[in-house]
């Protein structure tokens, strides 16, 4: 996206500039004021909140909200604080992450560049059930998990997320290598050079950009999960989880600063890894996925 | 006569053998995980399964039963109010955004970002987030009292017949900045010559707009209008965090529904079949995406 | 039996036969060189003598081996992509040596065959380099490199030349028939440049919609066409088709047609058999450079005829002056000497080599043989 450089501006006069300035900054406003909100209101002790205004920096300065939340704040009936679901969910989002989006490059190497009779209904299939409303697996899921007996357990979340994952990290590697000359995979093939060979020697050393669009958006969708976690997350509940439980409990006071501090502390990692590489993501999904 | 290459054949046979080999794992995950899986769902709504599942076919009475029921009739017409505006909304702001941002504007670098963070979000966070922001009592209402708006009022995530728009709001905060990026991407993709031409043409920028690049953007509405409708469909986690489905049940929508019919209210039967109707709703929606997909790479 | 043989060859995608009953024997040191219009299966061909496409039906073989399922590589063929095929995460020097490398061939055996290719081919200099860094001439030496250090019993070519400039187009293919020339590989060659195929080949097969029209070498295919599509696909100006009947005239047969002033012409054929046409329709095929003035006529051709007719359009193309004129109702075009002076509207006096002419017949659009 920020590889293009033609735009369609229109030549306009200074008024009509100024508004769009304006617009566009109203909108920003718009998009930070709530996390504004919730990073500022962390670092306030619990009576500026409830007593004071939210716009307003911290009087006192505190960091004694993150630390509860990260270690002691009480998730469900043990004060646990959020950690050891960071943990949980970091377990659980490696290797799906890393299951799917090899799985997900070594389908749309087949599904591209070794096309056989129904390759497409396949690729169909996978394509449509990237966009299945998972309600409509969730009662056969929590049997079969039983069954295979990592009901509740991370391997058991691996297993659902690299399912559910690999529809659309094959997409985004058939649309990726579709492009890619098969010429090349041709002349490779006459040098001697076999299937896995191919794939290693020759696709995947020019894969950087769409594997940095397959990671990032595996991450943020299993990192950010909640419906699976819920459901079948057991004594293995992911950061989501714990979070909705810290914010949604009905005992004693409200702590909002604690809430907030161990929401942010939810969206750290997927906000790192946008801040880090999301120029790539957004480039690639325009790229890969969605044609606009 | 030459001689056949019978040593060499293996390895051929081999190599055509491999990538469905290796395709085979994915696709028979899939299969079980997702199309059996539909399979036996649907099946289970046509079964008479509580609390655990049972295999006595009953015909459709989970069917008739569903849209007997107040509560699916809410969580759909929710769904219906929700969808419309979320959709609409979204595009209207993303476009928005893109054109203006298209405008060699300085600082789109800076902007960019901000616009799209949210999207990083989960909607547990972002839910958190505006359910604190909206509540009157601490929230923008209250702030505005302190600021000296004494009169302002905005207590519609408390309101039954308001809540809904809260969660609106919501999820348009976390999307819509993604449509703007799917907005701004078209827009970079259309031809420049075609623009001039446009302009030597004597076209005014509404009309160059409106005549020109809207309709050449109609890849990226579909894409949009895809994308949103199948997340309008599976919305679950942003109710959960935002309202909880309430205040009583006024923002259910047919996830949550579904979510509580089956695993707290122990009715799987009739949850099985809300999922096939959601399931069926999407289908609707992704068929002719679907096609075109196919059809275009063949 | 040939060095390569392909034998009856047909290819089919699903119900559609694209290539039928192709027969095409080529000799240890030929060049042949498939050429035909867009979409005629040559690419097809070629992916079928590479591998890369299965054999529907027939067999081809090489050396007397039934290559029929035998892998790519294991074929000994190398091969040369329209779009060069660079693998673009490698150096130079990777990409040409890759194949040995997949072959097992050891470091030292690669490195000795690399550098003697890049020096035949000048490419020392640029072996570190990514094919990203070099101009389209280079990526196509590299190519040939690449298929050059196998050794390979055969070369397949498809289109390597259409991605070059014009300029760069003519110096690249005397490059390859010099390599051509010292090497002596057999190779096959696919284009659609009738001009490539005329100059490099030591035979053509000319191809139109999945049917081998002629195979011959160069002066065959462009003196005895065998039918209309062959004649008038090679040589540009193609060549002249013009409706005429057959008379007897002196004892010899005689063609009959119309010029633009409506009156009779008559040219003698140099072809006795040409009797057996006599009170019957022909296309009488005349190449523009056979239809031209008088002093630039060929003095070693027995039968020069005079022809008068107006002249249309008068066209200097700096070596020649080409000159559109009606003939037997169709256009015709004439070569003259750059320097003849002619003037549109006006009659001008032509010398036709009819030892040159060949006749068709309409019904079958097949070459009258002589
Ligand atoms: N995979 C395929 N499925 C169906 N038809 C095909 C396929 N590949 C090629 N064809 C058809 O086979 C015919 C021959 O194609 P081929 O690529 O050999 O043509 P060509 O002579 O190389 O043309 P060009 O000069 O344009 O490269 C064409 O009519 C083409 O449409
Ligand atoms: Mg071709």
């Amino acid at each position: 996206m920020s590889g293009a450089t033609q735009s369609t501006a229109v030549s306009t006069g200074r008024i009509t500039r100024t508004l769009i300035y304006l617009v566009l900054l109203l909108f920003a406003l718009f998009y930070l004021l709530p996390f504004f909100v919730m990073v500022v209101n962390s670092l306030k002790p619990l009576d500026e909140i409830t007593g004071g205004n939210m716009m307003s920096l911290p009087q006192t300065w505190t960091i004694q909200p993150w630390l509860q939340a990260w270690s002691s704040a009480q998730i469900g009936v043990e004060p646990t604080g959020l950690r050891p679901y960071f943990l949980n969910s970091l377990l659980m989002v490696v290797p799906a992450v890393a299951i799917s989006t090899g799985l997900g490059a070594i389908n749309g190497y087949v599904l591209t560049k070794w096309r056989f009779r129904g390759d497409n209904i396949i690729f169909g299939l996978l394509l449509f059930s990237c966009f299945i409303p998972f309600q409509i697996v969730l009662i056969p899921m929590a049997t079969i998990l039983g069954k295979l007996g990592i009901a509740g357990s991370i391997p058991g979340l691996v297993l659902v997320h690299v399912v559910y994952g690999v529809g659309f990290t094959t997409l985004y590697y058939r649309n990726y290598y579709a492009a890619f000359p098969t010429e090349l995979v041709r002349a490779a093939m006459i040098d001697g050079a076999g299937f896995f060979r191919i794939f290693w020697r020759i696709l995947l050393p020019v894969s950087g950009p769409i594997t940095v669009v397959s990671v990032i958006w595996q991450f943020t969708n299993v990192w950010n999960d909640f419906l699976f976690g819920a459901s079948f997350g057991g004594q293995s509940q992911p950061m989501t989880v714990a979070l909705n439980n810290l914010v949604s409990s009905s005992t004693g006071v409200k702590e909002y600063n604690v809430h907030f501090a161990g929401a942010i502390l939810a969206a750290l990692p997927t906000l790192l890894v946008y801040i880090v590489a999301g120029r790539y993501f957004v480039r690639g999904l325009m790229a890969g996925s969605v044609k606009g | 006569m030459a001689s056949r290459a019978d040593d060499a054949d293996f390895r051929t046979k081999l190599q055509e053998w491999i990538p469905k080999l290796v395709l085979s794992p994915s696709v028979a995950l899939m299969l079980v995980f997702v199309y059996g899986f539909i399979l036996y769902t649907i099946y289970l709504s046509f079964t008479g399964s509580k609390m655990l599942p049972k295999y006595d076919l009953i015909g459709i009475d989970n069917y008739v039963r569903l849209w007997g029921l107040s509560a699916w009739w809410t969580a759909v017409s929710n769904l219906a109010v929700f969808a419309t505006l979320y959709i609409t909304i979204c595009t209207a702001i993303g476009l928005t955004l893109a054109i203006l941002l298209d405008q060699k504007i300085r600082g789109e670098g800076m902007l960019r970002p901000i616009y799209l963070y949210p999207m990083a979000l989960s909607f547990i966070v972002t839910g958190t987030a505006w359910k604190w922001f909206l509540d009157p009592g601490i929230g923008l209402e209250h702030t505005m009292h302190l600021w000296g708006w004494e009169s302002f009022e905005f207590g519609w995530i408390k309101d039954r017949n308001m809540a809904i728009y809260t969660i609106v709001i919501a999820a348009v905060w976390q999307t819509s900045g993604f449509v703007m990026a799917m907005f701004l991407a078209g827009l970079r993709g259309i031809d420049n010559e075609i623009l001039k031409a446009a302009q030597i043409d004597g076209a005014s920028n509404w009309s160059l707009y409106r005549r020109i690049v809207i309709p050449l953007l109609r890849p990226a509405f579909l894409s949009a209008f895809v994308i949103l409708a199948h997340l309008a469909v599976k919305s679950y986690d942003l109710v959960i965090a935002l309202t909880g489905g309430g205040p009583g049940r006024a923002t259910e929508l047919p996830a949550t529904f579904m979510y509580s019919y089956t695993f707290t209210r122990n009715q799987m039967g009739t949850g099985a079949a809300s999922a096939v109707i959601m399931l069926m709703t999407i289908a609707a929606i992704m068929m002719p995406y679907l096609y075109s997909e196919l059809k275009e790479k063949k | 039996m040939g060095f390569l043989d392909i034998s009856n060859v047909t290819k089919s995608y699903g119900k559609t036969e694209v290539l039928h009953r192709v027969d095409i024997g080529v000799e240890e040191g030929e060049f042949l060189v498939l050429v035909g219009p867009s979409g005629c299966g040559k690419s097809t061909l070629l992916n079928m003598i590479a591998g890369l496409e299965d054999i529907t039906g027939g067999d081809i073989s090489i050396r007397g081996r039934v290559m029929n399922g035998v892998h790519p590589s294991k074929r000994n063929i190398a091969m040369v992509f329209q779009s060069y095929a660079l693998y673009p995460n490698m150096t130079v020097g990777q990409n040409m040596t890759f194949g040995l490398e997949m072959h097992g061939v050891p470091k030292p055996e690669r490195d000795k065959a690399l550098t003697e290719v890049a020096a035949l081919l000048q490419l020392d200099k640029l072996l570190d380099r990514k094919p990203g860094q070099l101009s389209g001439g280079q990526r196509q030496r590299v190519a040939m490199g690449r298929a050059l250090v196998r050794e390979p019993d055969v070369f397949l070519f498809d289109e390597p030349l259409s991605n070059l400039d014009a300029k760069l187009r003519v110096d690249m293919r005397t490059e390859i028939k010099k390599l051509h020339a010292k090497l002596k590989t057999t190779i096959v060659y696919v284009t659609h440049d009738q001009i490539e195929a005329l100059t490099l080949s030591t035979r053509i097969a000319v191809m139109n919609d999945g049917y081998v029209q002629q195979l011959g070498t160069p002066k065959e295919v462009y003196d005895t066409p065998a039918n209309i599509f062959v004649a008038t696909f090679m040589g540009s100006p193609a060549m002249n088709i013009i409706p005429a009947q057959v008379a007897m005239q002196d004892g010899a047969p005689h063609a009959v047609l119309t010029n633009a002033a409506g009156e009779t012409v008559q040219l003698r054929f140099s072809q006795e058999n040409m009797v057996d046409w006599v009170g019957r329709d022909i296309l009488l095929g005349l190449r523009p450079e056979a239809l031209t003035d008088p002093e630039g006529a060929d003095r070693k051709s027995q039968n020069i005829a005079a022809l008068s007719n107006p002249v249309a359009v008068a066209e200097p193309a700096g070596s020649d002056t080409f000159v559109t004129m009606t003939l037997g109702g169709r256009d015709v075009i004439a070569r003259l000497r750059a320097d003849t002076s002619v003037t549109p509207g006006t009659s001008f006096d032509f010398a036709v080599n009819m030892e040159k002419a060949v006749a068709f017949d309409p019904e079958t659009e097949r070459r009258i043989p002589a």
